[in-house]
């Protein structure tokens, strides 16, 4: 879990920006790395990690804010992504994200509040041979079985990012 | 492992692991591409793995990529005979040890059926899907371990980088992939030994080499397979690029992050061949130093621009630039580099191996060589494909692919992504290269071909590229920021039935001058789908704009209400409706439907049930799996 205030944050972000200090173009890498821990990019870690590249904090805001992996805001622990990639598409993926929001009690793009889900979309994860597809915590997963996977990381209280 | 420090040593390991691997051994290859990991081929191979270890059977079972037949996973096959089992579960790992493997017995209902005469059949050589391709750059997909250097040395390589290494001069190089007439596989299809040569003429004391895996259309996993299936050839081809150009030391294989498993074997790919000697100082004892590092993508489709992809990789915003100066003068932090897509990077060592004229041999006056699809949408057999250049439409979705599911009828294949467009049914028979797709309005693109039946309407999946290309758009370019919009804007009207005849006009326009004035590729091809759509579907947007009616019967604001004949004219409905849309004709109740606004408040009152939405030529496809859309299976 993480602790929003601190050291720990610092300390952890510090670990991680290190080996990045000095070499050219590592930002996107650094941040994420950072996401990678986090799930997220705090601000206080952004701080930070200006401090370390030398660089402001508004250019890494306007990198960062520019690609759609990243986020500024904390992410629930297991991540659901309906694919939305053509083939998806044609073969009804609409409907399919439509009922991963009834079973999940989420918008697309939102957190549930105990922070366990996060649902999404994604443009496509290259599994069009088996559309229409959902991932769950990068796990692909054929769109008639994600009742019962969902199901499973309820029970099991989450899985990991 | 000791570094092989010469290209001796390397031809030396190669036979010592050939009398391992030696044809006629009985292996067993679980496909452990993503798709059929998805399906749980993973367990599979545990208890393949589980039940030879029980019964003490010195076999080895290899986690392979991509098989192709992703429609069938979890696939396996078993060698030396090539049989393939389609469909396999982890119950079914005891009789496929014991009748399969040891008794060398066909398991008929794991075995596909030939999709005419429903027969078992074993080899993959006798199925259609097979049959008809030409797999040269997926040679060792779904043979090899990807994660094992080992298995493909023992396939034959990094023979071309020794023998490129020991006996040609970078020039020789050169001209030989030019008179191969290879040709980019991103979708441009720019020669790749003018790229490589223009990229030896450009001075600079640092050089790069990058390999663009940012496959970022949906609708296409080629990329994503080759890497996940067979990623030294990629690194191959790439050191082969690095010799050919001259004084480079640096390479990138820029990743999608979407793609954890593709990240995965890369790095291992790299790790092995740094270990062997293959990458890093003094590369088989040749003098040259080259290495690859790993850059992963954030998420932004305009990153597989080439410009945009660089700006990535220095860690700033991916927006594309003014060209020239082209890349190969001045890419990466202003130095000459030469970016080539996966498959292009794959094609090289098969180039070097087999010749220039062999090479030359296959595919169109003007293409060369095959080309790898990803086929998907309503046919019944989706997957992985590789076809010479020049084969038609109609073979890769009918002959391939099994022509439609369910019988239905086919509408279109839509090739090239967001920037591509559809092939209507009057060019099936159309050879696919990159000037005749161009010709109809399409484009090769990276090569996703997905096929679309009666049920998709064509108005809405136009809409559909659209929306991810105005979401997509960096925004450093008007035409691109604001005319996307506007054509979205216009299209969203026509889909909700509120479109007027002036708007195809408009999207015309707009569209033209779109492709025209936009700074990068995705500006200048966004406009592709609409523009074929309305050259080819027209009557499509007519039918949305002068009779509010999806023909397709897929547009949720166009549906439309009707009456159907168990109607015992009780006249509930017509007095509920708000609209008082529902009227008394000479065939009884009727639904007008200039009037009707879809509440549903007579769907709810009428006894007999009778008041349902009308579909268009076909139904609308909900996409859980349980109304029939799951996958045919009739080679099972």
């Amino acid at each position: 879990m993480v602790t929003e205030c601190g050291t720990t944050l610092l300390e952890r972000t510090r670990g991680i920006v290190a080996p990045y200090a000095g070499r050219e173009g590592m930002l996107v890498h650094a941040l994420q790395d950072v996401q990678g821990v986090f799930g997220y990019l705090p601000e206080d870690a952004l701080r930070v990690l200006a401090e370390e590249l030398g660089v402001s904090l508004s250019h890494i805001w306007g990198v960062a804010s520019f690609y759609d992996r990243f986020h500024f805001i904390r992410r629930g622990r297991n991540t659901v992504r309906v694919c939305t990639g053509t083939a998806c598409q044609v073969q009804g993926s609409r409907n399919v994200l439509q009922q991963v929001e009834k079973l999940l009690g989420l918008r697309n793009g939102e957190t549930s509040p105990d922070f366990s889900f996060t649902l999404e979309t994604v443009n496509c994860v290259g599994c069009c041979g088996l559309a229409p597809v959902v991932t769950v915590n990068n796990e692909v997963v054929p769109a008639p079985e994600m009742e019962r996977v969902l199901a499973d990381l309820r029970k099991g209280n989450g899985g990991n990012d | 492992m000791t570094r092989l420090a010469s290209a001796a040593d390397l031809a030396a390991l190669r036979e010592r692991l050939a009398a391992q691997y030696a044809s006629g051994e009985p292996v067993v290859r679980v496909c452990t591409g993503s798709a059929c990991r998805a399906a749980g081929s993973l367990r599979v191979a545990d208890a393949v793995t589980e039940e030879l270890r029980r019964a003490g059977i010195q076999v080895s079972v290899r986690r392979t990529g991509c098989q192709g037949f992703c429609q069938h996973g979890p696939l396996v096959m078993v060698d030396p005979e090539g049989w393939l089992y389609g469909g396999v579960t982890p119950s079914d790992a005891a009789k496929l040890v014991d009748l399969t493997v040891r008794r060398r017995q066909l398991i008929e209902h794991l075995a596909c059926r030939h999709p005419e005469t429903g027969r078992p059949i074993g080899s993959t050589s006798e199925l259609p899907f097979y049959q008809r391709q030409t797999r040269l750059v997926l040679r060792h997909c779904g043979l090899i371990d990807p994660t094992s250097i080992e298995d493909y040395i023992a396939a034959g390589g990094y023979r071309a980088l020794a023998r490129v290494l020991e006996t040609m001069s970078p020039e020789a190089v050169i001209s030989l992939i030019k008179r191969a007439g290879l040709r980019g596989r991103g979708g441009a299809g720019f020669p790749t030994g003018r790229k490589w040569e223009a990229g030896r003429a450009a001075t600079g004391t640092r050089k790069f080499v990058i390999c663009n895996a940012d496959e970022g259309d949906p609708g296409a996993f080629m990329d994503r397979s080759l890497l996940e299936g067979d990623p030294h050839a990629v690194l191959e081809g790439m050191i082969i690029c690095a010799y050919a150009i001259g004084d480079c030391r640096e390479g990138f294989v820029y990743v999608r992050e979407e793609y954890p498993l593709a990240l995965e074997h890369v790095r291992i790919a790299i790790e092995k061949a740094r270990e062997f000697g293959l990458l890093g100082k003094n590369i088989l004892g040749s003098g040259l130093d080259f290495d690859i590092e790993i850059r992963r993508g954030a998420g932004a489709f305009v990153c597989g621009e080439s410009t945009a992809l660089m700006f990535s990789i220095e860690g700033k915003r991916g927006m594309p630039r003014v060209t020239p100066p082209r890349s190969v003068e001045a890419g990466l932090w202003g130095c000459p580099t030469c970016l080539n897509n996966v498959e292009t990077f794959a094609n090289v060592p098969l180039i070097l191996n087999r010749g220039a004229d062999w090479y030359a041999g296959i595919g169109t006056e003007g293409s060369k060589g095959t080309k790898v699809f990803a086929l998907s949408g309503k046919v019944k057999y989706t997957g992985l494909i590789e076809v010479p250049m020049g084969a038609t439409v109609r073979q890769v979705v009918f002959d391939i692919g099994g022509g439609i599911e369910q019988g239905k009828r086919f509408k279109a294949a839509q090739i090239g992504g967001p920037g591509g467009g559809c092939i209507a049914e009057e060019h099936l028979d159309l050879p696919i290269d990159f000037e005749s797709l161009k010709g109809v309005g399409s484009a090769m693109g990276s090569g996703a071909l997905v096929v679309v039946d009666e049920t998709t309407c064509m108005v809405d999946l136009a809409r559909y590229f659209l929306s991810f290309t105005q979401q997509e758009s960096c925004g450093k370019c008007p035409p691109c920021r604001i005319g996307t919009y506007q054509m979205l804007r216009i299209l969203n009207r026509i889909v909700e039935g509120k479109g007027e005849e002036a708007d195809l006009r408009k999207l015309d326009d707009l569209g033209r001058l779109i492709s025209r004035t936009s700074l990068c590729g995705l500006g200048k091809s966004a406009p592709g789908p609409v523009l074929s759509t309305l050259r080819f579907f027209r009557e499509e947007y007519l039918a949305h704009i002068l009779e509010r009616r999806c023909p397709a019967g897929s547009c949720e604001t166009l549906k439309r209400l009707t009456i159907g004949p168990e109607c015992v004219q009780c006249g509930l409905c017509e007095e509920t409706c708000p609209q008082h849309a529902i009227m008394e004709t000479e065939n009884g109740l009727a639904i007008d439907l200039l009037l009707c606004v879809n509440c549903g408040a007579c769907v709810s009152v009428c006894p007999m049930e009778c008041i349902a939405e009308a579909t268009g030529e076909g139904g609308a496809n909900d996409g859980t799996g349980d109304e029939g859309t799951g996958p045919d299976h009739s080679y099972h």
